[in-house]
């Protein structure tokens, strides 16, 4: 059976290369959409791992309502991408800076 | 022994494919090394008894969300080379993150009782006549019915948010209007003449 901490240790691993990843590609809009993609995964990871663990089912209900919300996310994310692509012919994060923040 | 075997080559394959999500140089390979995370990751689940969620992971993520994805970055027609520009500035950051991350989580759960719980076993398994979908099913049905529905009308008002979003009414576009249609009478179309009927000469 393969143990907590070895999942946890996994889990840990691809969480920082996601983080890794958004400060490696901070202009592209589409790879940081990815990053998170990954970072959910990662964190999907430790519940199913902390549900097996404690031998509750809450755990992998909580995976399938993050799966839910990491679809309509990315959904919505790549509509406002295609839709800022329209306006701008660009999808550089620096080219974003309209509202001066 | 096979199942530590499978695990560790499904984990070096995931953290490969998550560095290959982060340095490739265009945004199509990102996107197929991602699928190849998201394949990884449902073996791995299946390798932990999470079998219903591993299924879902493939048709939801392989199957819908990376099949988006790589419509929108393919219809794009980006310039990479910009994009690419002042790629390692940050990188020695973005690594010193990574690695605080890394030895932080793995500190803790390696250290003797860091958790407060022995971390090197997984759980009991289950016998062969467990069914994931089943227990799963009878928490999301009975337990979490209304959040399931909340769930439902999310993705519902998703899908419109994405339609609204990207449509778009170009000038001079020939479309049908549907109301027109429907709401149009026989009469506004078809005129009936009388005429008298000529007479043989």
């Amino acid at each position: 059976m393969i143990s907590l901490a070895q999942l946890l240790t996994l889990s840990a691993i691809v969480f920082s290369l996601a983080i890794a990843g958004i400060f490696l590609n901070r202009k592209n809009v589409i790879l940081l959409l990815m990053c998170v993609e990954l970072l959910l995964l990662a964190a999907n990871f430790n519940f199913i791992a902390f549900s097996r663990y404690l031998g509750d089912i809450n755990g992998q209900v909580f995976v399938f309502f993050i799966l839910t919300v990491a679809a309509a996310e990315s959904a919505i994310g790549l509509a406002i991408l295609v839709v800022l692509f329209r306006e701008r012919r660009s999808i550089n994060v620096e080219d974003l800076n309209t509202l001066k923040g | 022994m096979l199942i530590q075997g499978l695990f560790y080559l499904f984990a070096t394959i995931l953290v490969l494919a998550a560095l290959g999500v982060i340095s490739s140089r265009n945004p199509v390979y990102s996107a197929l090394a991602l699928v190849l995370c998201f394949v990884t990751s449902a073996a791995i689940w299946l390798l932990i008894e999470a079998e219903f969620l591993a299924v879902v992971l493939v048709l939801v993520y392989v199957g819908a969300v990376m099949v988006l994805f790589l419509f929108v970055v393919m219809m794009l027609d980006i310039d990479l080379a910009e994009l690419r520009q002042g790629f390692t500035r940050f990188a020695w950051l973005g690594w010193l993150t990574a690695l605080a991350v890394i030895v932080e989580i793995a500190g803790v759960v390696w250290a003797r009782g860091g958790l407060g719980i022995d971390a090197s076993h997984g759980g009991t398994p289950q016998p062969a006549t467990y069914s994931n979908t089943t227990e799963l099913g009878t928490a999301l049905y009975t337990r979490y019915a209304y959040p399931l529905e909340l769930a439902a009308v999310l993705l519902l008002v998703a899908i419109v948010a994405a339609i609204t979003l990207t449509m778009r009414r170009r000038a001079g576009l020939k479309y049908q209007d549907i109301n027109k249609q429907v709401a149009v009478r026989a009469r506004d179309r078809v005129r009936l003449v009388k005429m008298p009927a000529e007479k043989r000469p």
